[in-house]
């Protein structure tokens, strides 16, 4: 009887748990999918962005993520590399490690602020995509080192010795013997962390996104709207707030879709470029 | 790798020694920015300090920096703020997310498992825009409904946000610690007569106890950091808060309001920076804390 | 993964070459309250000026001004006036503030219609929300405790209001709102509620009083529905919305400005529920070169 209860309670915690997330898709996608047309896609926001699309938005969320791939793909790869294959034991990687884990618990608005400061003041970046893309770059870090080191992990030991036994330098074996095989693993990774690099809002509000462009970014020094930032506007700061609802709510099951699309082609590549190693 | 025998031994070593020292740089890149970011945040924060005196920032009851008459910058309600909404959030998520971990390690069938576990998961992914943005739509009415308010923008609207965002957290490292209890000791309860019921409460569970309690730190330093569903559905208001079915203004929020307003390089600038300061090291402990109990509990268990 | 690379080193080609060739474009940058008004002038000019290009954006009066100093856009758009710090910093970096006011905005105090007080002086709206009053019966209505609705500190709407009406700091009780619009909801399902919003908000709304404010104790009451009012001076609570710019404006920035005082660009000005400017501040856009 006290066993029925107790699993009876488990099962609740479960079930409420699944509602939360059926509810938040649900109603995302449900009141979403009525504003969702090609024109709303395609277009620009027209009258104070009462009417028209989100097209400026989205391509000021492609570009940012380029710029935040830019910087921590390469940097995460090299320090998982470091960390997996060249690192001894010792204060120096345990001290790496601890900062590692506890650059990903700094909040997002901490990194916000560093951008301010860092990228927008002293490195004259201005509020531009490059000063945004290069804060939500090292926001990412943690997570891609991370992902990154999991890959390396899962490379067998032998594979590197037995490169190492045939008279390869170290180097020589990581880059013909281990990179081949834990490249996947580590750009899997690194899109699950552009993804959530993607949908944040907090690092970028002071750091280059715009309230509103009437054209689309020209560089990379140029401010830019964001979905995430648009769907914050659309909801909290607009003049006209109950009008624009659909329009909120179109822009936030766009910016589901892209991340839940980036997970898919992190899965896709996973599973191609293993493809490819077998042949 | 005939090719590797011909290259000449010392060359290849001031290259391997090259390519070392580049895996290096890229290795401590993760050191230099947790110190430059709490460095740029000192150095930032201290100008405040000339006009703010350090007693009255720690423990003033008001902020109020846009003051008509006098200007003051009291972080208290901002802090009472930040731990009614953690603790709030943590009320709701440590139950469930336990509750649901345990399910997923002792009760479901591995095929359920296989399908839960990623699904849960997939909460994780949501943005916290988006999550604010539902406690605008939904929760805020919901709660206005329920408790006949008339603005449901408030404390526990974000504390019900947060434990949706921690769950995922909390969920998916309990059940990890849960799944790394030895299986002899569930075996050994079972077989001294014990239930299935009992054999997860009374040995699972204690067995499991630091990595539970690591991953609800890591839970509560993500709900103490989080911004945007804050600062859309927790109604804002700088005074101290009262109830929880009050507006609070926690300091994150604080921060992404104020930051695009102020005069840069005045003291109101340079007090954001200080509350961002406040926010590191707050989160920093917490995360530490958690991270030490994790390190305990994966040593006891090896 | 060689080829994503080229992809990628292609785009980022592309998008510096067009930069270089970018045509001469107008930075408009500044505070969230004019941010919908001025896009809105923006849209219309480059409507009727295919050749213009102009890129309005928000992020506050503070990010708008700093960018104005650092000479890095053209217009800094601000719901309040620059403090003295930031002009001394202007000064610093040698450039040469000028302020434009390009339109008026009114705030309208408004309660439920239930409510029996339909008009108050300055002085009693300033009591009420610095918390000084805290029951109608004090103004002269019901025996009912007083909610006050306002918006967050961030809102240029709540510094103007505080140092129009106030001249004080806000009771901490106030409810303080998101938007206007919320303010609006609140105050309409509130019998005791007593909210202030910006004009246009209250336009065409339904199931609100809007109240008639008198400047003085036994001064005239005006409705800040009556637009005459509103432009004469006589209703008491409205502000300058300004733009800053470095020096006297040339070529397309002037045109620009031109279009915004212009009767064309004045009629969008009351489209979106502002005012058109009133004589009293002409002189500072004369001042300015316009």
């Amino acid at each position: 009887m006290e066993q029925f209860i107790g699993f009876m309670f488990l099962r609740i915690c479960i079930v409420l748990v699944l509602l939360a997330l059926a509810i938040i898709l649900f109603d995302i996608f449900k009141k979403g999918s009525a504003t969702i047309n090609w024109e709303f896609l395609s277009a620009m926001p027209r009258k104070g962005m009462t009417e028209g699309g989100i097209f400026p938005a989205i391509i000021g969320t492609f570009f940012v993520t380029i710029i935040t791939a830019l910087l921590s793909i390469p940097l995460g790869m090299g320090c998982a590399i470091y960390l997996n294959e060249y690192a001894k034991k010792g204060k120096l990687t345990r001290l790496i490690r601890m900062s590692i884990r506890n650059l990903s618990g700094v909040p997002s608005i901490v990194y916000g602020l560093f951008g301010v400061v860092l990228f927008v003041q002293m490195f004259q970046l201005d509020t531009s995509i490059l000063s945004a893309g290069l804060t939500l770059g090292l926001m990412t870090l943690p997570w891609t080192i991370t992902a990154s080191e999991e890959a390396l992990k899962n490379v067998p030991q032998s594979y590197r010795d037995g490169s190492l036994a045939l008279g390869a330098t170290k180097w020589q074996s990581i880059r013909t013997n281990v990179l081949p095989h834990a490249i996947p693993g580590m750009l899997t990774g690194a899109i699950l962390g552009l993804s959530r690099a993607a949908g944040e809002t907090a690092p970028i509000l002071f750091t280059g996104a715009a309230f509103y462009l009437p054209f689309l970014p020209k560089s990379f020094s140029d401010q830019f709207m964001a979905l995430p930032y648009h769907l914050y506007i659309m909801s909290t700061q607009h003049h006209a707030i109950e009008k624009v609802r659909p329009i909120a709510y179109g822009t936030a099951l766009v910016l589901i879709v892209l991340i839940f699309c980036m997970n898919l082609v992190a899965i896709i590549t996973r599973y191609k470029l293993r493809k490819v190693r077998m042949e | 790798m005939q090719m590797v025998i011909k290259k000449s031994w010392f060359n290849n070593s001031i290259k391997e020694k090259l390519i070392h020292g580049f895996f290096f740089c890229n290795g401590i890149i993760s050191v230099v920015v947790l110190l430059g970011i709490f460095a740029l945040l000192v150095f930032t924060s201290i100008p405040a300090f000339s006009e703010v005196n350090l007693k009255d920032f720690l423990f003033g009851t008001t902020w109020n920096p846009t003051s008509y008459v006098k200007e003051q910058y009291g972080i208290i309600p901002m802090l009472v703020s930040t731990f009614m909404v953690t603790i709030g959030a943590l009320a709701i998520a440590i139950p469930l997310g336990i509750g649901t971990a345990a399910y997923l390690s002792d009760v479901a069938s591995p095929r359920v498992r296989e399908i839960a576990k990623p699904t849960v998961e997939i909460l994780a992914g949501i943005p916290s825009v988006v999550i604010g943005f539902l406690g605008i739509v939904l929760v805020g009415p919901f709660l206005s409904k329920v408790f006949g308010i008339h603005n449901g923008l408030n404390a526990l609207n974000g504390s019900i946000l947060l434990a949706v965002m921690a769950l995922p957290t909390i969920v998916s490292i309990s059940e990890d610690a849960l799944s790394n209890v030895p299986k002899s000791y569930g075996q050994a309860s079972l077989a001294l007569g014990a239930t299935k019921w009992q054999t997860v409460i009374k040995v699972k569970i204690p067995s499991a106890l630091s990595g539970i309690i690591a991953a609800c730190m890591l839970g509560m330093g993500r709900a103490i950091g989080e911004t945007m569903t804050v600062l859309m559905a927790t109604g804002c208001a700088p005074a101290m808060p009262e109830r929880f079915l009050g507006p609070v203004r926690t300091l994150t929020s604080s921060i992404a309001i104020e930051l695009g307003e102020v005069a840069y390089n005045t003291t109101h600038y340079y007090a954001l920076f200080a509350l961002g300061l406040v926010l590191f090291i707050i989160t920093f402990f917490v995360n530490m804390t958690s991270d030490i109990i994790l390190h305990k509990f994966e040593k006891v268990n090896r | 993964m060689k080829n994503l690379l080229g992809v990628l080193m292609l785009s980022l080609g592309l998008l510096w070459s067009t930069n270089a060739q970018a045509q001469e474009m107008l930075q408009i940058k500044g505070s969230d309250t004019l941010i919908n008004l001025v896009q809105r002038l923006a849209e219309v000019y480059m409507e009727e000026n295919p050749g213009a290009y102009i890129a309005v954006t928000g992020g506050g009066s503070g990010t708008g001004v700093a960018a104005l100093i650092n000479k890095k856009c053209d217009i800094a758009n601000a719901s309040r006036l620059m403090k003295p710090k930031e002009m001394a910093q202007a000064s610093d970096q040698g450039v040469n503030v000028n302020r434009v006011v390009i339109a008026m905005d009114g705030l309208s105090v408004i309660t439920h219609p239930d409510n029996p007080i339909k008009k108050l002086t300055v002085d009693a709206i300033g009591k009420i929300f610095r918390g000084e009053i805290t029951n109608w019966s004090d103004v002269g209505g019901n025996n009912t405790p007083i909610t006050m609705y306002g918006r967050q500190s961030n809102s240029g709407t709540f510094v103007f209001f505080r140092d129009a009406v106030l001249k004080g700091d806000y009771s901490q009780k106030m409810n303080r709102m998101n938007g206007n619009a919320q303010i609006v909801e609140a105050v309409k399902r509130d019998i005791s509620g007593v909210g202030y919003v910006g004009v246009g908000y209250v336009k065409d709304a339904t199931g609100l009083t809007v109240l008639s404010v008198a400047a003085k104790v036994n001064g005239e009451y005006a409705s800040p529905l009556n637009s005459a009012d509103v432009k004469s001076g006589k209703y008491p609570i409205t502000r300058p919305l300004n733009q800053y710019i470095n020096g006297s404006p040339t070529g397309p920035l002037k045109e620009f400005l031109e279009f915004e005082l212009s009767s064309s660009g004045q009629t969008v000005v009351e489209e979106e529920g502002f005012f058109p400017i009133p004589a009293e501040y002409e002189e500072f856009n004369t001042k300015a070169g316009l």
